[in-house]
């Protein structure tokens, strides 16, 4: 059997997943890592982006996450994620939703904004919209999707 | 003796009362339900980001974080988490009996207390007790959002990176069970301090990027996550402790509307029995 590491990726608001991995990628702040079991410890932020897990028979899972922190010991990760999201939720959620969230983002950074801060977590927030709409294109352009 | 009428009104008015707590004890006991839910549904983030920091504590950081190490206390930063609304029987009372305890304990060793309330009855508190108010979030409903308390935990945080701060205690009550809530007051800041026994495996994380960004990532979501979990749990204590307020309450209007029914049918045969009395003798006196 395959050497495998515990995963689990867990949101502010709820457990997303929980389980054995064979291969993990991650979307850190400097670069997506890729985590075998046995990994050294690692602590690192994370970007907006895709989580790929791959488990013990070979079947690679994806999730979404908007940010937040990857924990790794020898044989176990933590995902402390902002807000995750699973392959069916993005079946769930409405595209058009999405853009039109995107959209009034879009429109409010056009004004320029009276605190530098806000300014700042405007742009966070447009990034991770836009890493959101384009993940969830990609989940229901290339793969389809069990549920429904 | 009080006559039949008034005393039918005043049962008439009781029982509408009793009709409106049976109905807030039920909206109470649904409520508390999916709160609970909530409850449970957060909770795993906080054991997690719990189990990093105390691995975190384990390992030899070569970058002591300042949210680690502790200092001579001189001003303190309370947050104290209550209900927006009333009618939830004891449950801020206990808590500010609670904060008023530990407040007393600060006084007495010179340090200064700020206070950031969570909800309006705290909000209420801090003005009559007159204490130094930095932050007061009210109206956060029965799913309290993750954004909304991060803003005034902020303002506590920036006033502890600042130094104006050197501890941060949270005020909040403990849903024991449904039945019970236990108000508690408990240091989130700084982190409990670390044991350093020289025989440990000496290890640290690699960080990427910079071992301070990333901790301090870490550890702000982690004061974030603890409050709004206090808030959270403060929603399912204010539930249960309602569903028990208000189940008290309508009991209470039902034995009042029992005794109440008994003076009334006295009331009602004495008035029957003066007038026949009346009659009997109003007969009497022309035969």
């Amino acid at each position: 059997m395959a050497m495998t590491i515990h995963v689990d990726i867990v949101s502010a608001d709820k457990p997303v997943m929980s389980g054995q991995a064979t291969f993990v990628v991650a979307p850190t702040t400097m670069g997506e890592v890729g985590i075998t079991p046995g990994h050294t410890q690692l602590l690192a932020s994370l970007k907006p982006g895709e989580v790929r897990i791959t488990d013990e028979q070979g079947k690679t899972s994806h999730y979404f996450v908007s940010g937040g922190v990857i924990e790794v010991q020898p044989l176990q990760i933590t995902i402390l994620a902002d807000s995750a999201l699973r392959e069916e939720d993005a079946a769930a959620v409405e595209l058009a939703t999405e853009e039109a969230r995107l959209k009034a983002l879009e429109t409010k950074g056009a004004i320029p904004a009276s605190a530098e801060v806000d300014y700042f977590r405007l742009q966070n927030e447009l990034i991770e919209g836009a890493e959101r709409l384009r993940w969830i294109r990609e989940i229901r352009g290339t793969r389809p999707h069990i549920s429904q | 003796m009080a006559g039949a009428k008034e005393i039918r009104t005043q049962i008439k008015s009781i029982q509408n009362t009793r009709k409106i707590t049976k109905a807030m004890e039920m909206v109470a006991a649904s409520k508390m339900r999916k709160a609970q839910e909530n409850m449970e549904a957060t909770r795993p983030y906080l054991d997690k980001i719990r189990g990093v920091i105390a691995n975190l504590s384990n390992a030899h950081p070569e970058y002591r974080h300042p949210f680690m190490v502790e200092r001579p206390v001189k001003r303190v930063g309370l947050i104290l988490v209550t209900t927006d609304r009333g009618l939830c029987g004891g449950l801020n009372v206990n808590l500010f009996r609670q904060a008023i305890n530990a407040m007393k304990g600060w006084a007495d060793k010179n340090i200064e207390i700020d206070v950031c309330a969570v909800g309006t009855k705290g909000v209420a508190f801090v003005k009559r007790g007159a204490l130094n108010p930095v932050a007061e979030i009210t109206g956060l409903g029965d799913r309290p959002k993750f954004v909304k308390v991060q803003g005034a935990v902020r303002i506590m945080l920036d006033a502890y990176d600042a130094g104006n701060l050197d501890e941060i205690w949270v005020a909040r009550n403990e849903f024991v069970n449904s039945m019970a809530q236990k108000p508690d007051i408990e240091r989130i800041l700084p982190l409990m301090p670390v044991d350093l026994t020289e025989l440990q495996h000496r290890w640290d994380y690699l960080y990427e990027p910079e071992s301070k960004d990333v901790l301090d990532l870490l550890l702000k979501r982690y004061v974030a996550a603890s409050v709004h979990q206090a808030t959270i749990e403060n929603v399912a204590c204010e539930m249960a402790a309602r569903r028990i307020a208000m189940k008290n309450a309508s009991d209470n209007a039902g034995d009042l509307i029992r005794s109440l029914k008994l003076k009334y049918n006295k009331a009602r045969q004495a008035a029957i029995t003066q007038e026949i009395a009346e009659i009997v003798s109003g007969a009497a006196a022309v035969g």
